[in-house]
């Protein structure tokens, strides 16, 4: 992975550069030496790690903006961070760059339960804005895997999605408004309490924009009433494909369930024999969770347990009690780490049309025999949103590089299928150089464009999403 | 002047790159909304059909210059709709023509359901278009989930052309409900209207729509049919501290829904301005204005979109005017959909925005469109 040279200038000007951020933040906002910066050198892509020239932690808008000025003067790169979870390398410094982290901006600043918002501090984490109006029975839909950990602030910056968004939509389904600084230290508010822009979508544009427009300090959110209940059912079937063809007819049939994941059969034997859940021994699963009252629940489930009938399925599991419910969600949920107990692994996040998913796991299948690495694969159906996970080993010699390789082929697959290269994780360093696959020269270039409006030094988070070669000129007009 | 309907995007592209001055695009014709264009004029309109239609991964594609009634047949075919309820401005604006798919995404039209299911901008899935040099460029794609690169799928909807021209998009559809109802309250004033829209929003009954046309506070209900019948129940034991409450069932609520996505009880209005406002200050708006300038109110996403109706047209820039001067306070904001041209060129159509985003939307529009020549200060 190629990461630009940092600019030598700026290292050997650190001492200073951190005197003038140490006169506009608090003492403690401002972490320089080597042993404290490293805890910023990587995010959840930790594969790549350098440590940056300093973190900052500002804990007001003003703060953001202060620092955001002195960075613009002086002429150095800086890279926003929420909790550092992205899988993608969005928050992955370079040696000359000043990390912004969000931690300190987690305040609740408004709930309003007439007009359904919460307005929050960016730095907030995704589970606590649920958190600070469960009282009232609402809830924020977007629900990450990470949802413990990462801020509102990563969310925004990565359009991200979670396994309810077959229903609720993404972050940008749910993002009425932010407080956002740019590169010069401007604040400005885009959206509020109300819905849909003056002019402009500029609010559309933010989110998903990477970090690279501006920093978010706050947000406007909708918040929900949550359903009266909800219950999962378990479907196993001996075929990817006859699993991949009921969904289709689910979704078909005029039910809308909140969810639907798949998992495979190395899935599913690995998280068994981690969590125990006691799933069918079977090719494939799928768990579909519909919400409402019970009655409703019922019909529903009557429905699409019919739907499966149909498709010849080794064994249905409806969730009679919480406790079973919770047993069907427990595999899935701890998937990620159940595979991570056997291997290291690369999640990869492609998203193809459902049409194209019997398709996509078949080559999936010969290419991981082509490779010789073993592919676990669970993901949200539904929406098509792959997670195809590499199994690889961090201490054999070539075994990342390959990997890396397969995970390419992957990803172009499903762009070929008519799909994309990321769902909901974006597009980092990880992806950044497949950018090519999906657009055009053209394509690209008017992105970047619209970063030239926002940051036309190319200060903010620079080395991502692009491929280098394609932002180089303005990377290094910039210095 | 000229008029151009190329038929394919090469012919699209060729139009834009050629052009030696402004351009009025148009699809097809039916929402002239804006300030008004000086240019030739160039349709989408012969860019026309649906390019793929999945029903199983719910998402269709079609070219910018599709009628929109000729995707609804396709969809109803198959059980399935555009969720988000598209407004047909033809009776409000009393224009002719067939409403294409294009226009409907360059004006980010939707109606009652945007309130459950989100705007337009939040179905529409990619776009393809011509920007102001003759540049084909796509963004987003034909799926669900999708973050790579920057999100100017977004930006395209409800930018009126003056960003780029569509030549097609590509659209999330969604089952169609068994059935529908609607309760009903009547004669409340505009305080307790918003609050019985926002104790229905606020439950888990999943309302799709809030509305108060007239006097009568309007709150729907979708899909199967036992589920339709018990929600009517718990909504109307939770409003009856609000008033009694009727009920109207499937095709009378249908074609209910149908006149409030429409505006059509405006349709004699000479002027009506659109504000997006935070719900719960929608009645001291309502009641501050309303008074002063005699207009005719009409609520809709629970008080969070206010029409309002002028009847006379030579009092609509001043009323306008004020309508703008008060929303900059309470950061709502405020269109004029509907007026007479000459009034239309003299006030802003648009509620201005604050300096910095001016600036932003600015620098945008002149990387889109460096010449300045597509539908030039229609979104002043």
């Amino acid at each position: 992975m190629d990461m630009p040279q940092p600019n030598p200038t700026i290292l050997s000007r650190k001492a200073k550069i951190v005197e003038i951020l140490q006169r506009v933040l608090p003492k403690d906002a401002v972490i320089h030496s080597d042993s404290q910066v490293r805890a910023y050198e990587c995010d959840a892509l930790t594969a790549y790690k350098c440590p940056p020239l300093c973190a900052v932690l500002p804990a007001t808008t003003d703060e953001v903006s202060a620092v955001l000025k002195a960075c613009h003067e002086m002429g150095v790169p800086v890279v926003p961070r929420g909790s550092g979870t992205s899988l993608a390398g969005g928050a992955l410094p370079t040696a000359d760059c000043v990390i912004l982290g969000t931690a300190r901006l987690n305040a609740v600043l408004e709930t309003n339960y007439d007009d359904r918002y919460i307005r929050v501090g960016s730095g907030r984490t995704n589970l606590s804005v649920t958190g600070a109006v469960e009282e009232m029975d609402f809830f924020y839909a977007p629900d990450p895997s990470s949802q413990l950990a990462c801020a509102i602030a990563g969310n925004i910056a990565m359009n991200s999605g979670g396994a309810h968004c077959l229903k609720y939509g993404v972050t940008t389904n749910n993002l009425m408004g932010v407080k956002m600084v740019l590169m010069d230290g401007t604040v400005t508010e885009i959206g509020g309490a109300h819905l849909d822009a003056a002019g402009l979508d500029l609010l559309g544009l933010i989110c998903g924009s990477e970090g690279q427009l501006g920093v978010v300090t706050e947000a406007t959110l909708r918040i929900l009433r949550k359903p009266e209940g909800a219950r999962p059912v378990l479907m196993a079937f001996n075929d990817n494909e006859v699993a991949g063809a009921c969904v289709a007819d689910i979704i078909k049939a005029g039910v809308l369930p909140v969810a639907i994941e798949f998992m495979d059969r190395l899935c599913i034997e690995t998280t068994d024999n981690y969590a125990k859940a006691g799933y069918p021994d079977c090719e494939a699963l799928l768990i579909v969770e519909v919400e409402g009252a019970p009655e409703e629940i019922d019909e529903q489930l009557a429905l699409i347990l019919d739907i499966a009938r149909k498709h010849d399925p080794v064994e249905l599991r409806e969730a009679k009690s919480a406790e079973e419910a919770a047993r069907i969600w427990l595999g899935r949920k701890s998937a990620f780490g159940a595979v991570g107990q056997i291997a290291d692994y690369m999640c990869l996040d492609g998203t193809i049309p459902v049409s194209s998913l019997p398709m996509v796991l078949r080559r999936i299948g010969e290419l991981s025999e082509r490779y010789g690495l073993q592919v676990g694969n669970v993901f949200h159906a539904g929406d098509g949103n792959m997670h195809p996970l590499i199994l690889y080993n961090a201490n054999k010699e070539g075994d990342l590089e390959l990997c890396e390789a397969m995970g390419a082929e992957i990803l172009k697959l499903c762009v070929d299928a008519g799909g994309c290269l990321t769902g909901e994780h974006g597009v980092g360093i990880e992806k950044r150089d497949l950018m090519t696959h999906q657009f055009e020269p053209q394509d690209l270039e008017i992105q970047m464009a619209v970063k030239d409006v926002f940051d036309p030094m190319w200060l903010l988070n620079p080395a991502k999403v692009f491929p280098l070669q394609s932002s180089q000129s303005r990377r290094i007009a910039a210095e | 002047m000229a008029s151009m309907t190329p038929k394919t995007e090469n012919e699209l592209a060729d139009a834009i790159s050629s052009a030696k001055g402004p351009l009025r695009i148009t699809g097809g014709g039916t929402r002239d909304i804006g300030n008004p264009v000086v240019g030739d004029a160039l349709s989408t309109a012969a860019l026309s059909g649906i390019t793929l239609y999945e029903p199983g991964a719910l998402t269709l594609v079609a070219q910018a210059g599709t009628p929109v009634s000729e995707i609804e047949a396709a969809l109803d075919a198959e059980n399935q709709r555009l969720a988000f309820e598209p407004m047909d401005h033809r009776a409000l604006l009393g224009t002719q023509g067939t409403p294409t798919i294009g226009g409907m995404v360059a004006a980010n039209v939707s109606g009652p359901r945007r309130i459950a299911v989100g705007a337009c901008r939040d179905h529409l899935l990619g776009v393809r278009f011509v920007d102001g040099a003759g540049t084909v460029i796509k963004n987003g794609g034909r799926v669900m989930k999708n973050v790579t690169g920057y999100d100017l799928v977004k930006l395209l909807a409800g930018s009126y052309g003056t960003l780029g021209v569509l030549s097609e998009v590509s659209l999330k559809v969604l089952p169609k409900p068994e059935t529908e109802a609607t309760l009903v309250l009547n004669d409340l004033s505009l305080e307790d209207s918003v609050a019985a829209l926002s104790a229905a929003l606020g439950s888990p009954f999943e309302v799709t729509g809030a509305s108060k046309v007239k006097g009568q506070t309007c709150i729907r209900i979708e899909g199967f049919e036992a589920s339709v019948r018990y929600r009517a129940e718990q909504l109307t034991a939770l409003l009856s501290t609000h008033g009694d409450v009727d009920q109207v069932d499937h095709n009378a609520s249908s074609t209910l829904w149908r006149g409030i996505a429409n505006v059509s009880n405006f349709a004699d209005h000479e002027a009506v301005t659109r504000v997006s406002v935070q719900p719960s200050a929608a009645p001291a708006l309502g009641h501050e204005i309303a008074s002063k300038h005699n207009l005719d109110v009409m609520l809709d996403w629970g008080g969070g979109l206010m029409w309002l109706g002028m009847t006379q047209g030579d009092a609509a820039a001043v009323a306008h005017q004020a309508i703008q001067d008060s929303c900059a306070q309470i950061n709502a904001h405020a269109t004029l959909i509907k007026a007479p041209i000459e009034t239309r060129a003299a006030v802003p159509v648009f509620q201005p925005e604050n300096p910095t985003i001016t600036a932003l939307s600015d620098g945008i529009r002149a990387k889109f469109d460096p010449r300045g020549i597509l539908n030039p200060g229609l979104m002043v």
